[in-house]
């Protein structure tokens, strides 16, 4: 006889910020529904920005999401300077583009390892971090954080980069590269990783266009569309570099755009570098004119598009944040149900949203509400599957 | 295609429909446009010129709620925004949501944030507030005051 089980998936966890509701609902193993709930840090960021003027602003949508916290303030200065048109200094431009492209390095290397601790490879998990030191070391080179930078300005950037950083910084694009190189070969050549993830959670490319689903979520379905080539910001269109997609649209696809899209990544950063022009960072505008902007970019995790409508006083009348999360997340409908339960934490994570939710998992039986497994458990089942593939196509324990 | 391609295709289209065509710059176009054909041009971008559904942001003006219609035609780097002015005092529009399911979300938050009811919205349930949040009560209109949100917990605690 077929019994349904709700399982309900958070909301809350002290170790990463963005508290999630999921509630699951199985049939046995299999996910047959799945529901969303979010709002737990509704802070009210779209209201608080109506009551702050455009310089506090950038510093507001900094704290949006303290992983990609340089995604909001760039966004931001874009569409406060597409309300009057205001010109910024190619150097600024340069400036911008690189950071931008270090918070991408950081990011995925941070989901990178986060994968890696779902499904068991406590290894990847502790290398990727490590390396994200590299990074976020860079990051204070040149912005004086390691997390919220502080860099944005709407005009140019607040700081210069000095001659004398560079050779720090190309050193450590090579070790970085030398790292990438690494992780390339561990997922992609790993055959039970692939056969863990390979045809689990299939977004198709149909689906993807129905949910407009965004950045590598998209990307891994085939869909070709990134910001930074189709409308390009910053310095964009001045480096080579190529959009990353592929056609699969499973939790591997989604790991491979990640790792490939870091190439592009240090290749641009270098490319940056190389290129940046002497001259001003600030074209230190004077005031916002009457009238309405729009900018998106595409931040680690897809397109971020901010909107402000501007009266021509120094504060908004109208802020509007979509984050790409906002997008990404409802394409569960469509990746989750079917799929089985240990199978969904690593589906959960692979739209990269802020993990929390996924780790504070706990199954609930839906007629005596009590419990059943809980959240460690669940990554445990995770962990256990890999093992037990692992154990089975190359006779040895997975340690 | 090219952008002002895509501009007379929407032209040819919809004539009449389009009450005004602002340019703002080459890569921006607002259009806005009667509530009530919201469906015909949102059905017309994203499944005739395969454009992208970006989001929507919704504005309390002194008299209407205007919804705007962000959608990015990728290839060519155009935003197209399509303006809606929904009169006050009957609150409703289509809903878009089953031409693509990109977005439920964003009508949901809309519906609890402004108060705008979405007509054959599928899923029109809680999505931000707290489940306790008072009904009727929108967060983001121009008149809403802390003080009501206080005095209607208190009434609902009190029963």
């Amino acid at each position: 006889m077929s019994r349904k089980v709700v399982i309900p998936i958070g909301p809350y966890h002290t170790l990463q910020e963005e508290p999630e509701y999921y509630q699951l609902t199985v049939d046995g193993e299999t996910v047959v529904d799945i529901d969303v709930r979010i709002g737990y840090v509704h802070r009210g960021i779209e209201k608080l920005a109506e009551a702050k003027s455009y310089d506090k602003i950038l510093f507001l949508v900094e704290r949006i999401c303290g992983i990609c916290s340089t995604s909001h303030p760039m966004v931001s200065v874009l569409a406060i300077e597409d309300i009057g048109g205001t010109e910024v200094p190619e150097r600024a431009h340069y400036i911008r583009t690189l950071v931008c492209e270090l918070e991408r390095l950081h990011s995925h290397l941070l989901w990178l390892g986060l994968a890696g601790h779902f499904l068991g490879y406590k290894t990847v998990w502790m290398w990727a971090w490590k390396y994200r030191e590299i990074v976020c070391d860079t990051f204070e080179i040149i912005t004086g954080n390691r997390q919220n930078y502080g860099m944005m300005k709407v005009g140019g950037v607040r700081r210069d980069i000095e001659d004398e950083y560079m050779p720090a910084l190309l050193k450590g694009m090579d070790d970085l590269l030398k790292a990438v190189d690494m992780f390339k070969g561990v997922v992609l050549d790993d055959p039970v990783l692939g056969a863990r993830l390979r045809g689990i959670g299939v977004l198709s490319r149909e689906d993807a266009i129905q949910y407009s689903a965004l950045g590598p979520t998209s990307r891994s379905s085939g869909v070709d569309k990134d910001v930074r080539r189709d409308e390009p910001y910053a310095a964009y269109d001045w480096v080579k570099w190529d959009v990353i997609t592929q056609t699969d649209g499973d939790v591997f696809s989604k790991a491979v755009v990640r790792i490939l899209e870091m190439y592009e990544s240090v290749s641009i950063i270098r490319q940056c570098l190389q290129k940046m022009p002497k001259g001003p960072i600030d074209s230190n505008p004077k005031e916002i004119p009457i009238g309405e902007g729009i900018a998106h970019t595409e931040a680690p995790r897809g397109e971020v598009f901010h909107y402000v409508k501007s009266d021509g006083t120094n504060s908004p009348v109208r802020y509007k944040v979509r984050a790409p999360t906002f997008m990404n997340f409802p394409t569960f409908k469509a990746t989750v149900v079917g799929e089985t339960i240990s199978d969904a934490t690593i589906i959960l994570a692979a739209i990269d949203p802020c993990y929390c939710c996924t780790e504070r998992i706990t199954v609930v039986d839906a007629y005596d509400k009590k419990k059943i497994i809980t959240g460690e458990d669940l990554i445990k089942m995770s962990q256990e599957k890999t093992k037990k593939l692992h154990k089975k196509m190359t006779g040895r324990e997975l340690k | 295609m090219t952008r002002d391609e895509v501009l007379k295709r929407l032209k040819d289209k919809f004539g009449k429909k389009i009450k005004d065509l602002f340019e703002k710059s080459e890569k921006r176009v607002y259009i806005t446009i009667d509530p009530k054909d919201i469906t015909e041009f949102v059905k017309f971008i994203f499944l005739g010129i395969e454009a992208r559904f970006i989001t929507a942001s919704c504005v309390d003006m002194p008299k209407e709620m205007e919804i705007l219609y962000h959608f990015s035609v990728d290839k060519t780097s155009l935003i197209v925004s399509f303006r809606a002015r929904i009169d006050k005092a009957n609150l409703a529009i289509e809903s878009i949501t089953p031409i693509m399911k990109g977005a439920e979300w964003i009508e949901r938050e809309i519906h609890e944030l402004f108060g705008v009811a979405f007509r054959n919205h599928p899923n029109l349930k809680t999505l931000l507030l707290p489940d306790d949040w008072p009904e009727g009560l929108y967060p983001l209109r121009r008149d809403y005051k802390e003080e009501d949100y206080e005095a209607r917990m208190k009434e609902k605690e009190s029963k």
